[in-house]
């Protein structure tokens, strides 16, 4: 166990690719989620298509094999990327793929009534989306997106197949090193839970943040009312 | 639980504070010709004719289903038109003219012509993720123009005029079901509509909640020359705020007149039988 202790700089170097890993895909995912969840919620149909195949392509899609196509495959037509990117890109599509389904249901479930209130007060179909739709569909989105955000973190630890040195890859290596095959592991066990956690903080600060906006008081802490009350679908208070 | 109305039998308001801030002048009047409108098979208004003049108020009465709330959307809107023309003022809600023949209204048009038209709702729709404040001015510094001092103080005079002027920071969920919707007709006011639609705007609330927004609403038929349409089950208030009932079943006018004809001596079998199931629940 000591041995996996000493080589608590490598698992720091490790969890910090993980984190990067992380913040770069969901940022991404984010855009994309964002982007083509809105595009799904058009009245012309074209527009909507274009949402279909996006997420029907990439979530019918394993994240290991873009990754492999983005690093692999893509050079021999000439388009190399770095690990990284290729990586960050393979994760970015995947979860934007889900996160685009939420966007697009969390819009969708906005009360139909608060469209015609916006409709009577004579708003533009960009500031009816803008100043009212988004903002109550936010509160929507954001525990699905608390999910997909620690997906996402687990579903990088395939990384290290395209030679990037995360935290599973480091893991291996002082496996390798030490022979100390239960200790390693649960070391990083720990530390992928750990970075959850911390992802679940801040998804549960903007969760927060979005009920003072709706003025609704904020839960001291979660219970099950309270996660299935900002649950796509669920009636906004 | 919801929460209370901490001023059940609100203020009626000051008639000074109304005269201030009610638009007034150049209300326009509407006229509906050969209108229909269907929802799949089910036809809700077959070529329905009727028109209403500058500054009049009037009530449109009738079963469910029989078309009065579609009407109201049809005006804000909310539905589109199948067949014939509605007017409002001089111009075609629906249509508009484009080398010298009247085709379908583009978006921009519709959005000129929702300029004149307010509406408020049996359910308030105010904006949650706003407080009062907000959504008193974000239509009318996001649409009108108005800048936030001008529509702050708007807004500042409409809720006095509603009697809710210390709760212009309150969110929507804060408010009573009475509240909101004198707020909802503050929002409604703010945009300056020379026609002013009354969905069922009672419906939604308990009963002792009730008689401030109605009596809110005397006020401002009285203090101003808005053009007003107005869907309600409360006979009472009809009585009091219209110039004209119309009675309506299945998409078409039974009969109509002035108040006191229609709910005193109705002449028609089905008016009568309508207002004894009204009176009766």
């Amino acid at each position: 166990m000591s041995d996996v202790l000493d080589s608590y700089q490598l698992l720091l170097k490790g969890a910090w690719v993980t984190v990067q890993l992380t913040l770069y895909g969901s940022a991404l995912a984010l855009v994309l989620a964002l982007v083509f969840g809105l595009v799904g919620t058009s009245r012309l149909r074209a527009v909507r298509a274009l949402n279909r195949v996006y997420v029907e392509f990439f979530r019918g899609t394993a994240t290991l094999v873009l990754m492999y196509w983005f690093f692999y495959s893509l050079p021999l037509i000439g388009l190399r990327f770095t690990p990284m990117f290729a990586a960050v890109l393979a994760l970015g599509l995947n979860v934007g793929a889900y996160g685009a389904e939420v966007v697009r249901g969390s819009v969708n479930a906005v009360p139909r009534a608060q469209y015609e209130a916006t409709v009577a007060l004579n708003f533009t179909p960009l500031q009816r989306m803008r100043r009212v739709l988004l903002p109550q569909a936010v509160a929507l989105m954001l525990p699905p997106f608390g999910n997909l955000l620690i997906e996402l973190m687990k579903g990088s630890a395939v990384v290290s197949l395209i030679t990037i040195s995360d935290l599973m890859f480091r893991a291996k290596q002082i496996q390798a090193s030490t022979g100390e095959t239960l200790w390693t592991y649960v070391a990083i066990l720990v530390i992928y839970f750990v970075i959850a956690q911390v992802l679940q903080l801040a998804v549960r600060l903007a969760e927060r943040r979005v009920d003072r906006m709706l003025g609704r008081a904020p839960s001291r802490e979660a219970s099950l009312s309270t996660i299935a009350a900002g649950a796509p679908g669920a009636e906004v208070r | 639980m919801p929460p209370t109305d901490t001023t059940p039998d609100a203020p009626s308001p000051k008639k000074e504070a109304a005269a201030a801030v009610l638009p007034r002048g150049g209300a326009p009047g509407i006229r509906f010709e050969k209108v229909v409108k269907r929802f799949g098979s089910n036809v809700v208004l077959r070529e329905l004719d009727f028109s209403v003049a500058p500054g009049e108020r009037v009530t449109l009465i009738g079963p469910s289903g029989s078309g009065k709330t579609t009407i109201l959307r049809l005006l804000m809107t909310l539905e589109k038109l199948d067949d014939g023309l509605i007017w409002v003022g001089d111009d075609t809600l629906w249509h508009m003219e484009k080398g010298g023949k009247r085709v379908p209204a583009n978006q921009r048009h519709l959005h000129e012509m929702r300029k004149r038209i307010g509406m408020v709702f049996q359910q308030f729709n105010l904006f949650p993720n706003m407080n009062v404040l907000r959504n008193l001015t974000e239509g009318p510094v996001r649409v009108l123009g108005l800048s936030r001092d001008e529509a702050v103080e708007r807004a500042r005079g409409l809720l006095d005029m509603v009697g809710l002027a210390d709760k212009i920071d309150a969110h929507p969920s804060q408010l009573s079901g009475g509240q909101q919707q004198r707020v909802a007709i503050a929002r409604a006011l703010a945009m300056e509509p020379r026609v002013l639609l009354l969905d069922e705007v009672t419906s939604a609330l308990d009963p002792e909640l009730v008689v401030g927004v109605q009596d809110l609403l005397r006020d401002i038929a009285r203090e101003s020359d808005l053009t007003m349409l107005c869907v309600t089950h409360e006979m009472g208030f009809a009585k009091d705020i219209s110039d004209r009932v119309l009675m309506f079943d299945q998409g078409q006018i039974v009969e109509e007149g002035p108040p006191d004809r229609i709910f005193g001596e109705p002449s028609e079998q089905r008016t009568r039988d309508f207002l004894q199931a009204v009176l009766a629940s």
